[in-house]
């Protein structure tokens, strides 16, 4: 197995290498992406500056929700970033060079870059985080605990598989990026937010066609042990894995067709 | 049959603008019914004038490309459903485009690749070291890709490609853009490799030097259609394409006319320059010279190729296509 | 230059559709982010009741496109390329000639970018806009500002192209501060003083917070005219500034040979 890993091993180190050697400028990048957190996180505060609630939450909710969903997003900006910008890849031709090895294609998409720089935004997150998780008044059972450390993983992966379905897109719409930012960056501004101040339609489109609510709201209610809106019951909370699952699938099959799609159509 | 293609075809719809607001459909055949087989071990050279669908039938033999219809094996394998494993049998260069990491010098391609082939490490190094000194990369073998030179780059890619021992390798335009002395090196690596290794060669190329030097066989493909099968002699006796030799003479001399198998093309009006067309399978150019030498002195001569796309065209009108 | 900006646009078709697409999906989201905060002040906030807030994200949305607050460098990578050089044989001031095509380009993408989140807004939640036609002229001529003084603000952040090798750090801060102090996410009315204060000493407020407080007509008559006047401030400032700053630039490429 860790074989079969070596080239994707050998093809990320020098990514991360070249991008690390550039000491300065990576600070640099690092710095602003934590930025980018600081910023967006501005957005909770100054509300919170004028309410004491939103969406039933207090503060510590909201920055927790907020919080969890952007660790959630940076971790997948990092790894999987790159993908909306499949149409780079098509015209230089390194796809064809991808379908000319004998690896799986989305395996080499994947590991052919890594946005380092997005730790900064992971690093904020993580501390706004440790921060608010002591103000919330949360009943620690083993399986909230277990809970905590699943769901920014299961959230990275729905967040990954929505890179990878933007991606795909891309293979029929070339300007797709545009498009597809509505759902990947949009998803992750709706994860950062609870699902309840939605109205239901929207509610829905953001639980079950894109599995924002999973990423962080959800899991929030469970940790909070709150009861959710109307259509999203507590426990769902549970099943941000499942929902990851679901998404994944999707992307893949996606996937699968759009390579079909490009091999069947030429360049 | 180590590539086996039947009744090749590949269609594409292009949409053009015809007008401010409608765009029509064109569908171009850019590959139309090619038939042929390619014995393991043998050496082909695959021409044809730009458009004529040559890349086209590069992409359905890799896997790049799936056909509109008929069948093509690779290695006996289906080249799409079959991908990774061809993948491990085949190496293929692209002239224009390159398959190596723009960054990392071709060291760490190598290392890179080696791993994606999963092989051995003592049997890539050897083979490294084996490519590294026939193809004289050691001085830049630490160089970023994108800093290299584009013969250098070439070389670079024809290792990488041969560093997994294919069975089979396709070069799609090696030696475009590089200078003479680099190219004739470049024959020299690959005629050896074949006869070491007894890899396949499929060249597509311009240059019919590197299909004199280099082809057992030449497949001439033309509007995507198969036009000629056989050998170099072959075809240029077939279409009758000329040599030409120009003459720069010492002193002006009358048109040198009535030479044997030659046909005097130009004579300029001081004389001085004459150019003469001669079929390479009924004399030589030393024969002419020697003939010319009796005549008048001569100061200078450059000799000129029967370029691909006047071969092409004459094979076009010697024999013309089948009605659709 | 206009119509060079304006076709120059008019040709990403597919472009304005999509963008179009994802800014009325975050004018929802913002929309409900919006109400809910209202919601929870008691259903009025710094003077903006549910439907006004509605307004506010979708007007905020809409106004993205054409004020352009987030990154522009076409200018900085042609002083690093070195094309600059034909800039400036030009006969034509070359701030003055972006600035025509930066109107050109606002022009085109006003209708096809600005249209589809108001009609979605409208459709869903009903927007609040006044019947008056004096805020619309107004605010027509706010918008004008708003979208020179963010090409003025650009340019400058552009300019430091002529001493910066790397202009990443630049336009990250620029994007993240007018991102925010623009009112382009809450509204500057919500901020707690001392970011309001921050926010009132750039020009920022002036590219969004102040045409949608025009149109809206939360700001009417003489608090309208204050307003222009204080964009009409901020456009002469960034426009001086970009001209001194640009002929300190073309000073430096000159001397040192860029």
């Amino acid at each position: 197995m860790a074989d079969r890993l070596t080239p994707y091993r050998v093809l990320l180190a020098s990514r991360v290498r070249s991008q690390v050697t550039y000491g300065r400028s990576f600070a640099l990048d690092v710095l602003g992406s934590a930025s980018v957190g600081i910023v967006e996180f501005a957005e909770v505060y100054i509300i919170f500056a004028n309410v004491d609630a939103l969406g039933g939450l207090d503060f510590a909710g909201v920055a927790m929700v907020f919080a969890l969903a952007n660790l959630a997003f940076a971790l997948a900006d990092l790894a999987v970033g790159h993908l909306d910008q499949l149409p780079t890849y098509l015209r230089t031709g390194t796809l064809d060079a991808f379908l000319l090895r004998p690896l799986p294609v989305l395996a080499q998409l994947v590991t052919s870059d890594i946005s380092l720089r997005r730790l900064g935004r992971a690093a904020v997150a993580l501390a706004i985080l440790g921060i608010v998780l002591p103000l919330n008044d949360i009943d620690w059972t083993g399986a909230r605990i277990a809970l905590l450390f699943v769901a920014p993983l299961a959230g990275a992966a729905i967040f990954a598989a929505l890179f990878v379905i933007a991606g795909a897109v891309q293979f029929w719409l070339v300007e797709g990026a545009e498009f597809t930012a509505a759902f990947t960056y949009g998803g992750s501004y709706a994860a950062s937010f609870p699902a309840s101040v939605f109205a239901v339609p929207m509610r829905v489109l953001f639980t079950f066609v894109v599995p924002a609510a999973f990423v962080a709201y959800l899991p929030t209610l469970v940790l909070l042990d709150q009861p959710g809106p109307g259509g999203l019951p507590q426990w769902l909370g549970w099943c941000a894995p499942l929902a990851a699952a679901g998404i994944w699938l999707v992307a893949v099959l996606g996937w699968r067709a759009g390579l079909r799609h490009y091999t069947g159509a030429g360049s | 049959m180590i590539i086996s293609v039947k009744d090749l075809r590949r269609e594409f719809v292009v949409r053009t603008p015809t007008g401010r607001l409608r765009r029509s459909r064109i569908i171009v055949h850019a590959v139309d019914g090619l038939s042929f087989d390619i014995a393991p071990g043998s050496s082909v050279g695959y021409i044809g004038a730009n458009g004529a669908g040559k890349s086209t039938t590069i992409k359905m033999l890799t896997g790049i490309l799936v056909p509109t219809s008929g069948t093509v094996r690779t290695c006996g394998l289906h080249p799409v459903r079959g991908r990774r494993a061809l993948a491990r049998r085949i190496g293929v260069v692209f002239g224009q485009r390159s398959q190596l990491w723009w960054d990392l010098p071709l060291r760490q391609s190598y290392r890179t690749l080696a791993a994606i082939h999963r092989l051995p490490a003592k049997e890539w190094s050897a083979r490294q070291a084996e490519l590294v000194e026939r193809l004289d990369l050691a001085s830049f073998l630490d160089t970023p890709v994108r800093q290299l030179s584009l013969g250098q780059r070439i070389r670079g890619e024809i290792a990488a490609a041969l560093l997994h021992s294919p069975e089979l390798l396709i070069l799609d335009e090696p030696t475009i853009g590089l200078d003479v002395l680099s190219k004739e090196r470049l024959r020299v690596f690959l005629a050896e490799q074949r006869v070491a290794h007894g890899t396949t060669l499929l060249l597509t190329t311009h240059d019919m030097d590197d299909v004199q030097r280099l082809c057992d066989r030449i497949l001439v493909v033309d509007h995507g259609r198969l036009a000629y099968d056989g050998s170099l002699p072959g075809l240029v006796a077939r279409v009758g394409a000329a040599r030409v030799l120009t003459l720069d003479l010492n002193k002006p001399s009358p048109p040198l006319t009535g030479i044997r198998f030659t046909r005097l093309v130009d004579v300029e009006p001081d004389g001085l320059r004459q150019r003469l067309a001669f079929s390479p399978h009924e004399t030589t150019a030393a024969a002419v010279l020697a003939e010319v030498g009796k005549r008048t002195d001569v100061r200078d001569l450059t000799i000129e190729e029967p370029d691909i796309e006047d071969v092409v065209r004459r094979l076009y009108l010697a024999s013309p296509p089948p009605p659709r | 230059m206009f119509a060079n900006g304006f076709r120059r646009w008019a040709t990403y078709r597919g472009a304005m559709a999509a963008g179009a697409f994802t800014n009325t999906i975050f004018g929802l989201i913002r929309a409900y982010i919006t109400v809910g905060a209202i919601g929870a002040a008691g259903g009025t906030l710094a003077g903006y009741d549910a439907k006004a807030g509605i307004t506010y994200a979708f007007l905020a949305q809409a106004l993205i496109a054409p004020v352009n607050i987030f990154t522009w460098n076409e200018f900085a990578l042609r002083v690093r390329t070195g094309d600059v050089a034909v800039d400036l044989a030009r006969p034509v001031d070359p701030q003055l000639a972006y600035l025509a095509s930066d109107l050109g380009r606002a022009a085109y993408s006003i209708i096809p970018r600005g249209l589809p989140p108001m009609l979605v807004g409208g459709v869903v939640f009903g927007l609040a806009m006044p019947t008056a036609a004096t805020p619309y002229l107004l605010g027509a001529i706010s918008l004008l500002l708003a979208v020179m003084v963010s090409f003025a603000c650009r340019w400058l952040a552009n300019l430091a192209a002529f001493w910066l090798l790397d202009l990443r750090g630049v336009m990250m801060i620029y994007v993240l501060a007018s991102g925010l102090l623009s009112g382009h996410l809450l509204p500057v009315h919500w901020f707690p003083s001392w970011l309001a204060a921050i926010a009132n000493a750039t020009p920022f407020p002036s590219i969004i917070q102040t045409p949608i407080d025009i149109v809206t007509g939360r700001a009417e008559g003489v608090d309208a005219l204050a307003l222009i006047g204080v964009q009409l401030g901020w456009l002469v400032v960034a426009l001086i500034a970009g001209r001194l700053v640009f002929a300190a630039g073309t000073r430096k490429l000159v001397v040192q040979g860029g």
